[in-house]
């Protein structure tokens, strides 16, 4: 590896690249405008009605389901039941990225025909300010309505009979928005360097300008690595503008550390080494955009890049375990979102040991020639 | 005076077709050699073995005392190749590619005066997709000399280009020759060949078919020079029986065959003491194309594979 010859080499791409306004705007604009579309779809539906999940303690009790009858009438909310129990609901909730939900006491009706005070339990995700505030506002309204009618001689001496109190939810709740910035950003990791390098790599060997560069002392690897260089930068590029994005103009709330960093260099890495491999496999530059769109569209699709993993069926779950954009995308979100650095690091390290393999065997499949 | 390229018993097999059939060429260092032939008759694929991209079936290959195929990194440092129909990367000026070629080669060469040097400087901030033919052929020229090489193997490199370009790169080669460098040129261009180049082989069928200078050739494969002039038909006969040449009639014109220059003042006093009219005299040599045409339909004719020079 010579590092002149390689500098030289990325002159080119930078230029190539800079001189192509299409590769600019798929790389650039492109994701800029899937932020700013999905941001602006998604931000739009987050005023409809919250499901608010609830556990009912008070077992079948005519008033607490009239209690809860009340609340789902009301245009702010929608009552469904937890399948756990109280002690478990907050940690369910956080588990299944619910914001808020609800829990009716045990004795709740008793209470209420004699006059005992009753706090009902409102989960709440406090950085999820709207909903909170939306659902806390249902229920102290119905509360109101129940203290109202509650029995008592004479009226205004009686307490109220049904109070809240907040708790917070089992770990923090990420909106759609806060999903989505690491989504796109793996999605721009992926199309970017896949498509450009598959498309290279085939047309370039049959314009013969990969016969004319094995005349020169340019080994194969130097060439990857130049292009590997570049679309690490670009990929910085785009993954800022992106997160900026995200954060200011749709709220997102994502940690930026330097956990992240990894995902950006060896992310590119395997892509354009996995369509260097699509595109030197193929034998004619038609053959290599199919070998390309087969490989890529799953990736685009399944691999947690517009929606969570965790929201998939089982079995779709198990084909993302098997795509590396998946462990691109998980290891974001474990850094941006759930501070999982440990989980982030074991999906860094299948991607370095993935991108070393298939780097490796780019080199050896891509051939300047045919002979 | 050494050789730069070395080939004995050149074989290459595809299949069932063996595209060179076990050629020997030598070229000298600092001369100029074209590689004539029709097209598919084994030029480009001997070139590219000379160059390294492809591997001989069997017999020797040495280039600059290399084997081009086991030490093909070496011997690209020192080798320039221009090829057929030569593309580049489509937003890269032209100065930009040469900057670019002296980077990996670690060359000092200036882009701006190799660019003068094949007439190219005017389009030096051009990128490559702009750029016509013939200067793209012009720019792959000056990146095969990027590394100041001392072989040059340019594979047509003036197929399809204007007159201009054409003449512009041939000036490149004579000054290549000038400089002592040995350059392997591959055309079908007779004329190109003849004008340029010391020595020249013609290859038909994977098989050297002639070689030697382009006089050798013509004097070893064509016809005798011939003396023509417009006259009646009666004139052939009459100069066959006076003086023993071999004199033909055809189109209003009567044609014979010269010896050497004294039978041409000979035949023409016999013109003149015929009493005949004639007029529009004029003597014609064989050109090497005239050679060539006659070799290569000779030999797919099979009737040269008995006598074909190595």
């Amino acid at each position: 590896m010579n590092g002149r010859r390689i500098l030289a080499d990325f002159r080119v791409v930078y230029r190539s690249y800079t001189r192509n306004p299409i590769a600019l705007f798929f790389s650039l604009v492109f994701p800029v405008i899937l932020v700013g579309m999905f941001g602006v779809i998604f931000s739009a539906t987050s005023s409809t009605t919250l499901t608010v999940y609830a556990v009912n303690d008070d077992h079948g009790s005519a008033t607490s389901r009239a209690f809860l009858s009340a609340l789902n009438n009301t245009s702010v909310v929608k009552i469904s039941l937890a399948p756990v129990s109280s002690g478990d609901l907050a940690a369910w909730l956080g588990a299944h990225d619910h914001p808020v939900g609800l829990v009716i006491p045990r004795g709740f009706a008793a209470n209420y025909s004699n006059g005992t005070t009753t706090n009902l339990t409102v989960y709440i995700d406090p950085q999820d300010e709207a909903s909170s505030g939306a659902v806390l506002g249902a229920v102290q309204g119905v509360v109101d309505r129940f203290n109202l009618l509650a029995v008592c001689s004479p009226p205004a001496s009686c307490a109220p009979v049904v109070g809240i109190r907040t708790a917070n939810v089992g770990s923090p709740v990420f909106r759609y928005i806060d999903y989505l910035i690491p989504g796109l950003v793996g999605f721009s990791i992926l199309t970017s360097p896949m498509f450009s390098l598959v498309d290279i790599s085939s047309n370039y060997r049959k314009e013969g300008i990969f016969r004319e560069l094995s005349l020169t002392p340019l080994s194969r690897a130097e060439w990857l690595t130049a292009r590997v260089v570049w679309y690490v930068l670009l990929t910085f590029v785009s993954a800022g503008i992106m997160i900026g994005l995200g954060i200011y103009a749709f709220g997102a709330h994502v940690t930026l550390s330097a956990g992240l960093l990894p995902f950006l260099v060896v992310g590119p890495f395997f892509f354009v080494s996995l369509g260097m491999l699509c595109g030197s496999v193929a034998p004619t530059p038609e053959s290599a955009a199919v070998i390309g769109n087969i490989v890529t569209f799953p990736m685009m699709f399944l691999s947690g890049t517009f929606f969570p993993v965790a929201s998939f069926p089982p079995a779709l779950r198990a084909v993302a375990d098997v795509l590396p954009l998946y462990y691109v995308i998980d290891g974001m979100n474990q850094v941006m979102l759930f501070a999982n650095m440990a989980r982030a690091a074991t999906d860094l390290l299948i991607l370095v040991i993935a991108s070393v393999i298939v780097f490796l065997l780019a080199v050896r499949t891509f051939r300047w020639r045919d002979e | 005076m050494a050789e730069a390229v070395e080939v004995s018993d050149l074989v290459k097999v595809y299949g069932e077709l063996r595209a060179v059939d076990g050629i020997d060429v030598r070229v000298a260092t600092g001369t100029v050699f074209a590689f004539l032939g029709p097209n598919g008759a084994g030029k480009t694929t001997t070139v590219e073995i000379l160059e390294g991209l492809r591997r001989a079936t069997s017999g020797t290959v040495r280039v600059l005392g290399l084997d081009p195929w086991r030490d093909g990194e070496r011997l690209h440092r020192r080798i320039g190749v221009i090829p057929q129909d030569f593309r580049f990367f489509e937003k890269i000026t032209a100065r930009e590619a040469i900057e670019y070629y002296r980077e990996l080669f670690g060359s000092r060469v200036d882009a701006g005066e190799l660019l003068a040097r094949v007439e190219l400087l005017d389009k030096a901030d051009a990128r490559f997709d702009t750029l016509s033919g013939g200067q793209k052929q012009k720019l792959g020229l000056a990146l095969a000399l990027t590394n100041e090489p001392e072989v040059c193997f340019l594979d047509e490199p003036t197929t399809g280009l204007d007159p201009h370009a054409r003449r512009a790169i041939w000036s490149v080669v004579r000054s290549l020759r000038a400089e002592g460098r040995t350059v392997f040129l591959t055309t079908h261009y007779l004329e190109e060949a003849e004008l340029l180049a010391d020595r020249v082989a013609v290859i038909n069928r994977g098989r050297i078919i002639a070689a030697g200078t382009p006089r050798e050739i013509i004097d070893a494969h064509g016809r005798p020079t011939r003396l023509k002039v417009r006259a009646d038909a009666s004139l052939a006969p009459l100069l066959k029986e006076r003086l023993g040449l071999d004199a033909r009639a055809a189109n209003g014109q009567v044609e014979v065959d010269l010896r050497d220059h004294k039978d041409a003042l000979r035949v023409l006093e016999a013109i003149e003491g015929s009493g005949l009219p004639w007029d529009a005299l004029a003597t014609e040599t064989d050109t090497l194309e005239d050679v060539f045409v006659r070799l290569v339909g000779r030999m797919d004719e099979g009737t040269l594979s008995s006598e074909a020079p190595s």
